[in-house]
């Protein structure tokens, strides 16, 4: 079998192939075997029973999809005492995702979820649906230092920061996390968005916004990762509109080290299996030494800083 | 390794679509080569379809469509459906011989207890479609049901001669003949309660009947479920976005339509 380990920070895996948060549960297990996967991601928990955003809490638009589910989540003790010991049957890592309305709260969870049988936790810093006004910790590098320092001071497990791309800087967001001490940033989260149904007037969405997520998302989050890649010397987990192996190989090519795959899998429950198979039959076909030499391989030549790190079009 | 899913497979196929068309003025009948593996259902359940992109028509999501029939003998799984959307009109250009992904089969279906005897359903429209495969169980395993099949016209009143071929007594009733209000409705009910017996009731489809079998399975005590309908993305319960909510031990609680669901209990549902 091709080799298609990599590593993010300390931790290594398998290939680079994960779930996105939110688009992952046991149950994809009944479907195929979820052994194969790089890494297990899971929804988004928070220290509390929360119920969750009113419907409808999905909708399409052109080859995408806005969500607003608002993070239901069946609290930190059942996902101790159920969810980790699914997956620890697996000898896939398990990566915790945890979010929090509070930069203390945040670090309490974060020190809560910190136990054998998690790999790594990413911090979800930037869910536009978390605060009433859409604004996250994600949104300013002041936010996400602020953030990010307690989270790192409450855990030594790996951690991961999700970005947001409603930021309008990426840049400087990326290497406050750093700077705080993220082990790798995940790029990114869905973009706040909104559709009206035109015969009732109404917005399509329950909560009146929600997250652009799928193929249309793609070359913002490409973007980004390129962006941070440059930015920031710790690795690079790209995330955002990924549905074949040619999105995976130009998410590495921009820099990043692993994938994400997310509302792909509602679309198609097997992708991730085809991508991984795919990514092999690449890798073989290239004569890769290593699925990683990609990571950075753009040739972008001698871009200037100025237009790297562009946060408007021209 | 052993992996202790705890529960039981979904399969994501390809199937060949054999027959697709018109069986009256609204309504379509589809008809799949199916393997074997995805035919283990019950009635109640549904598959989420990845509806094809023609022409105009570009659905992003899957669509989730309960089953009409399903024959591991025959190798075939049925889909009756109503043209109400991008989804659907791109499920009716599929031609015999093309291919469509299904992901199932999904969910709860409906329970028909050892001794319930004497089955009722109530349905309306598109409903009656989730309910025909109940009526095949039934015959197989012997019990007596009757079906109170509700439309807007008797042109559109369809799988009456289905139900009928499966033993099931059918009474029609019509909005154009002024049959179908909610009062006729009661009579008939009380009717089969009183002189037949009912020892549980099936509906789907109309909100209508949801209530005045709610309000007459609570007077005369007898149990009931219902299936119900939510927009889904994932269909599995990975998205937790086709949740509705249900009375339940005094409060509310919210659950799935697509695991959970799509039968719930009838006093619990909430229309």
């Amino acid at each position: 079998m091709t080799n298609l380990s990599v590593t993010v920070g300390s931790l290594r895996l398998e290939n680079p192939i994960m779930p996105a948060s939110g688009t992952f549960s046991e149950d994809l297990a009944k479907i195929f075997d979820i052994g194969v996967l790089g890494a297990h991601v899971t929804k988004t928990i928070t220290r509390d029973i929360r119920g969750g955003n009113p419907t409808p809490r999905v909708c399409e638009v052109r080859g995408s999809m806005l969500n607003s589910i608002g993070i239901p989540s069946k609290g930190v003790d059942y996902f101790k005492s159920e969810v980790i010991p699914f997956y620890n049957q697996y000898d896939t890592p398990l990566v915790v995702s945890i979010s929090a309305g509070s930069a203390d709260e945040f670090a309490r969870l974060c020190e809560d979820v910190s136990v054998p049988g998690v790999a790594a936790i990413e911090v979800n810093i930037s869910c536009p649906n978390i605060e009433a006004d859409g604004k996250a910790f994600a949104m300013r590098p002041s936010t996400t230092e602020e953030v990010m320092r307690k989270l790192r001071s409450a855990t030594d497990l790996p951690l991961w920061a999700k970005l947001s791309p409603n930021t309008g800087e990426t840049t400087e967001v990326a290497l406050a996390a750093e700077g705080a001490g993220a082990d790798a940033l995940v790029v990114a989260n869905t973009l706040l968005s909104m559709a009206i149904d035109i015969r009732s007037r109404k917005p399509k969405l329950g909560n009146l916004m929600g997250g652009l997520s799928g193929p249309g998302l793609k070359p913002i989050t490409l973007r980004m990762t390129y962006q941070c890649a440059k930015a920031v010397d710790i690795p690079i987990i790209g995330c955002g509109g990924i549905s074949t192996v040619e999105d995976v190989i130009e998410y590495l090519i921009a820099g990043a080290s692993a994938v994400q795959v997310g509302t792909a899998t509602f679309i198609r429950p097997t992708a991730m299996v085809q991508i991984i198979r795919d990514l092999a039959a690449y890798v073989e076909s290239q004569g890769l030494a290593s699925v990683s030499d990609l990571t950075g391989s753009i040739r972008d030549e001698e871009a200037s800083d100025g237009i790297v790190f562009l946060e408007a079009a021209q | 390794m052993t992996i202790d899913i705890g529960f039981k497979r979904i399969y994501e196929t390809s199937c060949v679509v054999k027959s697709n068309m018109a069986i009256n003025r609204e309504y379509q009948l589809m008809v799949l080569d199916a393997p074997a593996r995805i035919l283990d259902c019950e009635p109640g359940q549904f598959f989420h379809l990845l509806c094809p992109s023609k022409g105009d028509l570009n659905p992003y999501f899957r669509r989730p469509m309960s089953i009409y029939g399903y024959y591991p003998d025959a190798g075939e799984l049925h889909f009756l459906y109503k043209i109400a959307g991008e989804g659907t009109a791109a499920l009716a250009s599929l031609e015999p011989g093309e291919n469509l992904n299904v992901v199932g089969p999904l969910g709860h279906g409906f329970e028909i207890r050892d001794d319930w005897q004497n089955l009722m359903v109530v349905a309306r429209g598109v409903g009656l479609a989730t309910l025909a495969p109940l009526a095949l169980k039934a015959q197989q395993l012997g019990r007596k049901l009757t079906a109170i099949c509700s439309a807007r016209s008797p042109e559109v009143l369809m799988s009456i001669d289905h139900f009928r071929e499966l033993g099931a007594k059918v009474i029609p009733v019509t909005d154009s003949e002024g049959t179908s209000s909610v009062q006729n409705l009661e009579r008939l009910i009380e009717q089969q309660i009183t002189n037949v017996g009912v020892d549980a009731f099936y509906t789907c489809g109309s909100s209508r009947i949801l209530h005045l079998l709610q309000s007459m399975c609570a007077r005369y005590d007898i149990p009931g479920q219902i299936a119900l309908e939510q927009q889904m993305a994932c269909g599995v319960g990975m998205c937790q976005c086709c949740v509705r909510s249900f009375r339940r031990n005094g409060g509310i609680v919210n659950e799935r339509v697509c695991k959970e669901g799509p039968v719930f209990d009838l006093q619990e549902a909430i229309a």
